[in-house]
């Protein structure tokens, strides 16, 4: 399995589209998250996200270990935005590539579950009231 | 080597790293020496510990060339 695992200011759908993107593969399936513009009726203006880079990089090829030993996948790309994001902006792609959808969307969903569970991300959330949380 | 402190954790300490007792031997100790420290990483849902940039058990033993990090609950995606 072809693994691309990034975190960096900002990331891109298309990239990971472009990477999973094989012959051999016929269903391609991507989990897109994007920074909502409330939390619990409550605006909110942006969020930050911080990371424990080195960790968060080792635990997401953990993930993508698994996904390759669970799942007949045949690529795989995990992104994480980090810093401000406002209302609109991609915080996290992940994309699954395999021959036939099933697995690529049982897989999809596996590793954005896992991802939220288990990476050291943290994101404090900005309210228009002011509030950090 | 110092702790490192992310998230809600580092903002309870006040500080990004922390100096390691030298009596702290492993991950249970550590945890509970940061309790006492700092009462309010209780509140936390949970506070993990990192040796080596990898979850820790409790029994995990801590050397001085480790690379210890404090995890609070984390909130990617």
């Amino acid at each position: 399995m072809e693994i691309l695992i990034d975190i960096k200011d900002t990331i891109t759908v298309q990239e990971a589209l472009d990477f999973i993107q094989a012959p051999e593969c016929g269903g391609e399936v991507i989990f897109a998250g994007t920074v909502r513009n409330h939390t619990k009726q409550r605006p909110v203006l942006k969020l930050f996200y911080e990371c424990y880079e080195a960790m968060a990089i080792s635990e997401m090829q953990k993930i993508a270990a698994q996904v390759a030993e669970k799942w007949a996948v045949q690529r795989i790309a995990m992104l994480h935005a980090v810093g401000d994001k406002y209302p609109g902006d991609i915080a996290v792609v992940i994309a699954v590539a395999s021959t036939h959808r099933g697995v690529a969307f049982d897989a999809c969903e596996f590793a954005i579950d896992m991802l939220k569970e288990t990476v050291p991300i943290w994101k404090k959330e900005f309210f228009a009231d002011g509030e950090i949380v | 080597m110092g702790i490192l402190l992310f998230g809600a954790a580092k903002d309870i300490a006040g500080v990004p790293v922390l100096e390691k007792p030298e009596h702290i031997r492993d991950v249970a100790t550590l945890r509970d020496w940061l309790y006492e420290a700092y009462p309010s990483l209780r509140q936390l849902r949970s506070v993990m510990i990192a040796v080596n940039r990898a979850y820790a058990a409790d029994s995990q033993v801590i050397s001085a060339t480790d690379e210890i990090a404090v995890i609070p609950p984390v909130s990617g995606g």
